[in-house]
């Protein structure tokens, strides 16, 4: 809270005017849309409308291929988290480790984070394509039968590993940070009393990075859940079958191909609960932490 | 001796890890001096071939010229650069007056305004596709660069960071201001924007990167080729990935989408962390 302020109200008002409308046209007013069309079930000409209440909800939740992409949602984002923040936690702490060069490592480590998920999706395709990729086409030589085209699990793999090297520099920066504001002084007293390094690693580095792997942890399932549209879209198109369909990428579906405004809109809404239950859990953490 | 023994284990996993992050940008890059048919047999040399000039021409003037080609890189460069710049600059603009309106003066209704700028944080596009489409579609917005730029630039990120640094200008610059008969506005223009012009700077730098990688959002409201992005553009030219698609340049398109970004990164790489620090606080 600021002391001194300037008078006046009308000045302030037209301050926040173009960010107030923006604001109601493109996101209030379609959220509101959202839950509205939610409610509601259009015939298949899309003449009338009737109001249908939770109808939408229960089909949507009880439909089996919404289920399968809940499901695929659930694979992807814990193995997107889980091996970029492994990796980006591994190399950061050998970064620590190397005090002298952690910023040339950094620099280097850092720019995947500038490549469109669309993009990070293709240049993986390059190399795991079955016949023109170089890992593909020796993947098929020592006698796996590598296609990701044809094979849901090898598709699920492609686009967590596409997915997951992006982030991995995101997580970099913060791990590098976090490792490098521990007092080493704590360290140095912990080897004073005979810790070893793995010993130190786990009762006392990974308590006091705990803060930044949980704020991490959002960050990560926010990325994987809605910003790798692109991936899929490049890679797989949700396919073979429906073996990458996550749950954002069935609302396209839903919505921009086969014109299901019910349910696409029910489906929009439950995903729309689930981001602010982790935008909530995000900041409780902030305020948390700010106490800590 | 010792120490520096015990140091190289770090230094080798960090080399492989720069490696294998390195390896699909590499392979990318060489695949883009070849001609299609060497990829296309599956050959991949590890070493540069001869046709680069003839594949960033093709890319960069025809855009492919099989089933799947898409505009000139030129133009979707073009459009890209566009884009990403109007999305960073009016968030920067519209942020930087709204949370100067909230932090400077009391009036009525302060508190509704800055609730509803926090909640866009929770909707993003991925949430409200399809309402926002229609939106976009009555407001005769479709295809067209106002349509794929105005929707995105409300922004609570950047809003909440100027706030939290409006915050910390101390109370005495406001009355000195006073004192010296300044109004609101020269107050913003002559002291705030001049102390501001870090934060401007780290922002700028994630917003471009951030409007640059849009993909769902200018796949929904374009499709005219005239404004395609070449992200969206590149993603288009492989459609089923066949075998016989011209690899070679896709491959010099899929490095002309990721240059831009990855240079402003590498080129501005001390405000390009300092504002991904700050914007996740």
């Amino acid at each position: 809270m600021r002391k001194t302020t300037f008078k006046g109200t009308a000045l302030p008002l037209l301050l926040l005017t173009p960010q107030l409308v923006i604001t109601a046209i493109f996101f209030l007013w379609p959220a509101g849309a959202a839950i509205w069309q939610s409610l509601l079930q259009e015939d298949p000409w899309g003449m009338s409308s009737q109001f249908v209440g939770l109808r939408n909800f229960t089909e949507v939740l009880a439909e089996p291929e919404w289920r399968g992409a809940a499901w695929n949602t659930l694979i992807f984002s814990t193995s997107v988290a889980v091996l970029a923040m492994g990796t980006a936690l591994f190399l950061a702490v050998q970064a620590d480790k190397s005090i002298r060069g952690a910023n040339i490592y950094r620099t280097l480590l850092i720019w995947p984070y500038a490549v469109a998920p669309a993009v990070a999706a293709v240049l993986w395709l390059f190399l795991f394509h079955p016949s023109i990729g170089l890992v593909g086409r020796a993947l098929n030589e020592a006698g796996i039968a590598w296609d990701y085209k044809l094979n849901g699990n090898q598709a699920m793999l492609l686009i967590i590993v596409a997915a997951a090297w992006k982030q991995v520099s995101y997580n970099f920066i913060f791990f590098l940070a976090g490792l490098q504001s521990i007092p080493r002084a704590v360290l140095e007293a912990a080897a004073i009393d005979g810790a070893k390094p793995v010993r130190r690693f786990w009762t006392i580095i990974l308590p006091l990075l705990s803060p930044t792997a949980f704020f991490l942890l959002v960050v990560n399932l926010v990325y994987a859940f809605f910003d790798t549209f692109g991936v899929i879209h490049a890679l797989t198109g949700g396919g073979p079958g429906k073996a990458t369909e996550t749950l954002i990428y069935k609302v396209y579906v839903e919505g921009v191909q086969n014109v299901n405004l019910g349910s696409s809109s029910a489906q929009s809404v439950i995903l729309m609960v689930l981001v602010i239950a982790l935008t909530a859990v995000q900041f409780r953490f902030i305020e948390r932490k700010v106490h800590y | 001796m010792k120490r520096w023994l015990s140091s190289l284990g770090p230094h080798l996993w960090l080399l492989l890890g720069v490696l294998v992050f390195a390896t699909p940008i590499y392979i990318t890059l060489i695949g883009s001096t070849h001609d299609a048919s060497t990829i296309g047999r599956g050959d991949v040399p590890l070493l540069p071939g001869s046709h680069a000039v003839e594949n960033y021409t093709a890319a960069w003037v025809s855009g492919g010229s099989g089933r799947f080609a898409v505009s000139p890189a030129s133009r979707m460069l073009l459009n890209s650069t566009i884009m990403a710049l109007c999305i960073a600059v009016g968030k920067i603009v519209i942020s930087l007056l709204s949370a100067y309106a909230v932090v400077f003066f009391r009036f009525p209704g302060r508190m509704i305004a800055f609730w509803t700028i926090f909640m866009t944080l929770m909707l993003p596009v991925e949430v409200r596709i399809i309402p926002t489409y229609q939106v976009i579609v009555s407001m005769d917005l479709f295809n067209s660069m106002a349509g794929l730029t105005i929707p995105l630039i409300a922004s609570a990120t950047a809003t909440l960071l100027f706030r939290q640094f409006f915050l910390t200008i101390p109370d005495e610059y406001v009355e000195a201001a006073k004192m010296d008969g300044a109004g609101p506005m020269r107050f913003f223009r002559d002291i705030l924007l001049p102390l501001s012009v870090t934060n401007i700077a780290a922002l700028f730098v994630i917003l471009f990167i951030y409007g640059w990688n849009q993909y769902l959002w200018p796949l929904l409201v374009v499709n005219d080729r005239s404004l395609e992005t070449i992200v969206v553009g590149m993603a288009k030219m492989i459609g089923t990935g066949e075998a016989q698609n011209e690899w070679n340049v896709i491959m010099a398109m899929a490095v002309l989408s990721l240059l831009p970004p990855v240079a402003v990164v590498i080129f501005m790489q001390r405000w390009f962390l300092k504002g991904l620090t700050e914007t996740e606080k």
